[in-house]
C-alpha cells in the first residue's frame, strides 16, 4: 500500500499531506515565537525605564531589510505561480531573487550584528554613564578581560546623548562626540552591546538569532528546490509545486515574524 | 472478505518479502512505523529502568543518609568519582540523580513509550494507514530522540556531573550551579522537544489525511483521540519550553539575565550580570508546557485503558462521545492551569483565584473520563487476563492520584502542603501506578500483534500483583509524610527536622515519620524484584512465547487486529473499508461477540 495524498489533496479536508503538516509546523513556530514575545513584554515590563535601551539600533538599516524580506516573499509566490502557469524559466528565475534577498539580509543583519559588538557603555563608580566607542574598535570587551590584560585605562569616545535620558537620544548622531580616558579603577562595569548588556539586548539577540536560524533554513531549502531539487520537476511536476508551495509558505511565515520583530525592537 | 481475518493462518510471511531491505535500513534507520515504534518502545524501556535504578539509590540514601549504597555504590564510586566516594551519595550526586530521575522518567521514558512507542505502532493501524503521513520525518523524531537521550546521559559523567536544579530547573539556581550538568541538560531538551514536535505534526497530520475510507471521526478508537489531543498538547505547549530553555541558556553560557533579578548574589558576592530578568518567567514558561505535559503521560494512557477495558468486557465503551468530548475539553484546558504550581511564588492571590478556578474545572472532564471507563464495566462478563488487571488497576490508582490533587489545586490547602512528600505521592499515583500500569496493560495487549506470540500469562500475574501491592507500599507513606511537613528534595530524607535530632524542636518530623522511609526502601526493593519476571517475560517471549492461533486472538473490534501478525510493511493485505462503530461488541443478532470495523452490514449478518 502506498501512502494516500501525498500530492493530491484529501476530497474531504481539501488539501495534501505536506500542507497539513506545514501549517502545524508553523502552529508551533507560533507558539515558540510568541513565548519569546511574551518574553520581551515581560521583561520591558519588570524593567526601569533607564535599563531598556531605545534608538540603538539603525533604523534605516532595519527598514531596508524589512523591505528586502517583503520583496522576497513576493518572489516566493511568483516562482509558485510560475511553476502553476507552467513556467519553469521564470520560477527559476524568481527563485533565485528570493534566495539573495535571503543572503542580502543576513548579510545585513550580520553588519548591525557588529556594530553593536563594537559600541559600549560604561557604568561609572560614580553613578555617570555614557556609550561609546573604544579606540581600536575591540570586540566584546567587559571589565574582567581589561583587568586579565593589564590594562588599567582606556580611550573611549563617547556618543553624543546617553539613551536613558529620552527616548529618541541614543538616535541623535549630530551632537558632539567627547573624547575620554576613562580609568578602570572608575569603572563599575563595561560591557559591549551584547546579550549579557541588558535584558533588552538579550531578548534582541535571542529573538533576532533564532530568526536569522529560520531565514538560513528557509534559504536552505529555496536553494535546494531552486538547484538539484528541481530536477523533480520534469518526474513529478505536481509533487515538485506542492513543495515549492510549502517551502513558500514556511518562508511567508519567517517573514510575518520580521513585520513584528522589526516595530517591537527598532521603533518601539 | 476482511470478516474472516481472524481465522487465517497469518498471512505475514508472504506478504513481506518482495524487497529485503537489509539490516541497517530495516531495524536501525527504518521509516516503518512499526519499527521505529518499536525502537522508541525498548530505547524508551530502558529509561525506564534507568530512571528506576536512579530512585534506588536515592531511596537508599534517604532511608540510610551517608551510608555506603549496597551494591552498585563501588560501580558509583568508580565512574563518578569524589561524588561517589566510599560508595556514598553525596548531596550534590543526589540533586543530580533527583533532577534527571525526574527529567528521565517524564521526557526519556513515559512520553516516549507511550506517545512515541504506541501512538506509533498502533495508530497508523487503528486507522487503516499504510504508514505515518511523513515517514522519513517520523526516523528523524526517533533519531532526535535517541539523540538527546545520549546528551542526558552522558551529563553524568562530564566533570561535575548531570544537572542538579531539579528537573524544574528553576533559575536562578539553575544558572549558578558552577557545573556544566545545566547546560547539557537544556541541550538535551532542546532535543527532545524537537523530536516530539516532529512527531506530533506527524500524528497530528496522519489522523486528519490517512484515515481509511469510512474512517469517520466518531468511528476512530478512543485511543486514536487520545493520541490526537496528545498530539495538540505536545506541538502547542513544547515550543514555550523550548524558547525558556534557549533562554536559559543564554543565561549559563553568554551571560545574559533572562531569569537572573537585579542584585543576585552569589556565594556572598555581588554576581557580575547586567540583572533585571525575572525568575518567575522561566517558572511561567516552564509550567506552561509542565501542565499540559501532564495530560500527554495520562491521555495516552487512558486511551489504552479504553480499548483494553473494551476488549475485555465484551461491550462498547461506556459514553464514547463523552470520553472523545472530555479528552478534547482537557486539551484545551489544560494550556489555562498552568499557574496552580506557582501559588507559593508571590504571584498575587487574584492570579491564585483565577487558576484555582480553571485547576477545578479541568477535574470535571478528567472525573468523566475515569466514570466512563468505571461505568463500562458493569454488566460486561470481564475476562481477567493480564492486560485487563493492569487496566483494572489503572482505574483506582489513577482515581487516588487525580482526587489528591484537589487538595494541591487549592492556594489555601497547597500553602501547607506545596513542596512535601504529598506533591511526590500525587503525582507518583498519576503517572506510577496510574499510567506505567496502562502502558505494561497496552505491552500485554499489543504484543501478540508485535510478535505472532503471546507473554507468560503466569508471569504476568507476578508482575501485576507484585507491581501493585509494592506500587501501593512505595507512595501510599509518602501522603502521610508529606502531611506531617516532611519537604520534598532533601538529601538526608529531613533527618535535619527530626525529633531525633532536634528533641526540643515544635513540629519536627517524628520518629514514626522517618521510619516510613524503611518500609518505603523495602517496597521500592520489591517493586524492583516484582520488575524481573516482566522483562525475562518481555524477552524470552519474543522467541520463544505461545504462538497466536490467529490474527486476533483478543477477538477485536478494532483495526490493528484485522492485519496480518506481525503486520507487514504497508500494513493491511488489502486497503481496509470502515463500516461501523469501534466498539462493536456483543451486538445483538451477529453471529459473534465481536463485530471488526471493516466488516460491512451484509457480512455481519450472514
Amino acid at each position: 500500500m502506498e501512502i494516500p495524498y501525498t500530492t493530491q489533496p484529501r476530497p474531504d479536508t481539501g488539501i495534501y499531506n505536506a500542507k497539513v503538516g506545514i501549517w502545524l509546523f508553523l502552529a508551533s513556530e507560533v507558539m515558540l515565537f510568541g513565548a519569546l514575545f511574551s518574553s520581551y513584554i515581560l521583561l520591558r515590563v519588570g524593567a526601569l525605564p533607564e535599563n531598556w535601551p531605545h534608538g540603538l539600533l539603525n533604523i534605516p538599516i532595519g527598514t531596508f531589510n524589512t523591505a528586502v524580506l517583503i520583496i522576497s516573499s513576493v518572489t516566493v509566490v511568483m516562482a509558485w505561480a510560475s511553476l502553476k502557469m507552467n513556467q519553469f524559466g521564470r520560477f527559476k528565475i524568481y527563485q533565485a531573487i528570493t534566495v539573495v534577498c535571503a543572503l542580502a539580509f543576513l548579510c545585513i543583519k550580520s553588519f548591525e550584528y557588529h556594530d553593536k559588538f563594537t559600541h559600549y557603555e560604561v557604568w561609572k563608580t560614580d553613578g555617570t554613564r555614557m556609550t561609546g566607542h573604544i579606540e581600536g574598535n575591540p570586540m566584546f570587551l567587559t571589565k574582567p578581560k581589561l583587568v586579565a590584560a593589564g590594562k588599567d585605562k582606556i580611550k573611549f569616545t563617547a556618543d553624543p546623548h546617553h539613551y536613558s535620558e529620552s527616548k529618541m537620544a541614543g538616535r541623535d548622531h549630530h551632537g558632539e562626540h567627547k573624547h575620554y580616558e576613562i580609568e578602570l579603577k572608575d569603572i563599575k562595569r563595561l560591557s559591549a552591546f551584547v546579550p549579557a548588556h541588558s535584558t533588552y539586548f538579550a531578548i534582541y539577540f535571542t529573538l533576532t538569532a533564532l530568526h536569522a536560524l529560520h531565514v538560513l533554513g528557509g534559504a536552505l531549502v529555496i536553494a535546494f528546490l531552486f538547484g538539484p531539487g528541481s530536477k523533480m520537476w520534469h518526474t513529478e511536476p505536481e509533487r515538485f509545486t506542492n513543495r515549492v508551495e510549502v517551502a513558500g509558505l514556511f518562508w511567508h511565515f519567517v517573514d510575518l515574524v520580521w513585520i513584528f520583530l522589526f516595530p517591537v525592537l527598532y521603533l518601539l | 472478505m476482511q470478516a474472516t481475518t481472524h481465522t487465517k493462518p497469518h498471512t505475514g510471511a508472504h506478504e513481506a518479502h518482495h524487497h529485503e531491505p537489509g539490516f541497517w535500513q530495516k531495524y536501525i534507520f527504518s521509516t516503518d512505523h512499526k519499527v521505529i515504534g518499536i525502537q522508541y518502545g525498548f530505547t524508551a524501556l530502558a529509561f525506564l529502568l534507568f530512571g528506576f535504578g536512579l530512585m534506588m539509590c536515592m531511596r537508599w540514601q534517604i532511608a540510610h543518609p551517608g551510608q555506603p549504597i549496597p551494591v552498585v555504590g563501588g560501580l558509583l564510586e568508580k565512574v563518578l568519582g569524589e561524588v561517589a566516594k566510599e560508595g556514598k551519595m553525596s548531596p550534590d550526586l543526589y540533586n543530580s540523580f533527583g533532577a534527571m530521575h525526574g527529567t528521565i522518567m517524564v521526557f526519556l521514558a513515559i512520553v516516549p513509550l507511550a506517545f512515541g512507542a504506541f501512538g506509533n505502532y498502533v495508530v497508523p493501524l487503528q486507522i487503516g494507514a499504510p504508514d505515518m503521513a511523513f515517514p522519513r520525518v517520523n526516523m528523524v523524531s526517533y533519531q532526535f530522540y535517541f539523540l538527546g537521550g545520549v546528551v542526558m546521559f552522558v551529563s553524568f559523567f562530564i566533570p561535575g556531573g548531570a544537572a542538579q536544579a531539579g528537573w524544574t530547573s528553576y533559575s536562578p539556581l539553575a544558572t549558578t550551579i558552577p557545573t556544566h550538568g545545566q547546560a547539557f541538560w537544556l541541550v538535551g531538551m532542546v532535543l527532545l522537544i524537537t523530536s516530539s514536535l516532529l512527531g506530533a505534526v506527524n500524528f497530528i497530520a496522519t489522523i486528519i489525511q490517512l484515515r481509511a475510507p469510512g474512517m469517520t471521526w466518531f468511528r476512530l478508537p478512543f485511543f486514536v483521540w487520545a493520541q490526537f489531543v496528545t498530539g495538540f498538547l505536545l506541538l502547542l505547549a513544547f515550543p514555550p519550553l523550548e524558547a525558556a530553555g534557549v533562554m536559559q541558556l543564554m543565561d549559563n553560557l553568554f551571560g545574559t539575565s533572562f531569569f537572573l533579578p537585579t542584585g543576585l548574589a552569589v556565594g556572598g558576592k555581588l554576581a557580575d550580570i547586567s540583572g533585571g530578568g525575572s525568575p518567575l518567567l522561566w517558572q511561567h514558561l516552564f509550567w506552561f508546557l509542565g501542565h499540559p505535559e501532564v495530560y500527554v503521560l495520562i491521555l495516552p494512557a487512558m486511551g489504552i485503558v479504553a480499548e483494553i477495558i473494551s476488549n475485555n468486557t465484551r461491550k462498547p465503551i461506556w459514553g464514547y462521545k463523552s470520553l472523545v468530548f472530555s479528552a478534547l475539553a482537557i486539551g484545551f484546558i489544560s494550556f489555562i492551569v498552568w499557574a496552580h504550581h506557582m501559588y507559593l511564588t508571590g504571584m498575587g492571590t487574584k492570579i491564585s483565584a483565577f487558576f484555582q478556578t480553571t485547576t477545578m474545572i479541568i477535574s470535571i472532564p478528567s472525573v468523566i473520563i475515569l466514570t466512563c471507563l468505571f461505568i463500562s464495566l458493569w454488566g460486561g462478563s470481564i475476562r481477567f487476563n493480564t492486560p485487563m488487571l493492569f487496566a483494572l488497576a489503572f482505574l483506582p490508582m489513577f482515581g487516588i492520584g487525580g482526587l489528591t490533587g484537589l487538595p494541591l489545586g487549592f492556594a489555601a490547602a497547597d500553602l501547607h502542603l506545596h513542596d512535601t512528600y504529598y506533591v511526590i505521592a500525587h503525582f507518583h499515583y498519576v503517572v506510577a501506578p496510574g499510567t506505567i500500569f496502562a502502558l505494561f496493560a497496552g505491552i500485554y495487549y499489543w504484543f501478540p500483534k508485535m510478535t505472532g506470540r503471546t507473554m507468560s500469562e503466569f508471569w504476568g500475574r507476578v508482575h501485576f500483583w507484585g507491581s501493585f501491592i509494592f506500587m501501593n507500599v512505595v507512595f501510599q507513606p509518602m501522603f502521610a509524610q508529606g502531611m506531617a511537613g516532611m519537604i520534598r528534595r532533601m538529601a538526608d530524607g529531613g533527618a535535619n527536622y527530626s525529633t531525633a535530632n532536634n528533641p526540643d524542636a515544635i513540629g519536627g518530623l517524628s520518629k514514626g515519620m522517618m521510619g516510613l522511609h524503611t518500609v518505603i526502601l523495602w517496597g521500592a526493593v520489591g517493586l524492583a524484584v516484582s520488575q524481573i519476571p516482566f522483562i525475562i517475560n518481555l524477552f524470552y517471549s519474543i522467541k520463544n512465547g505461545r504462538k497466536v492461533a490467529n490474527d486476533n486472538p483478543w477477538e477485536a473490534t478494532t483495526l490493528e487486529w484485522q492485519t496480518p501478525t506481525p503486520p507487514p510493511h504497508g500494513n493491511f493485505a488489502h486497503p481496509p473499508t470502515v463500516h461501523r462503530d469501534p466498539y462493536d461488541y456483543s451486538v445483538p443478532g451477529a453471529a459473534k461477540d465481536f463485530t471488526p470495523q471493516n466488516e460491512s452490514e451484509k457480512a455481519g449478518k450472514h
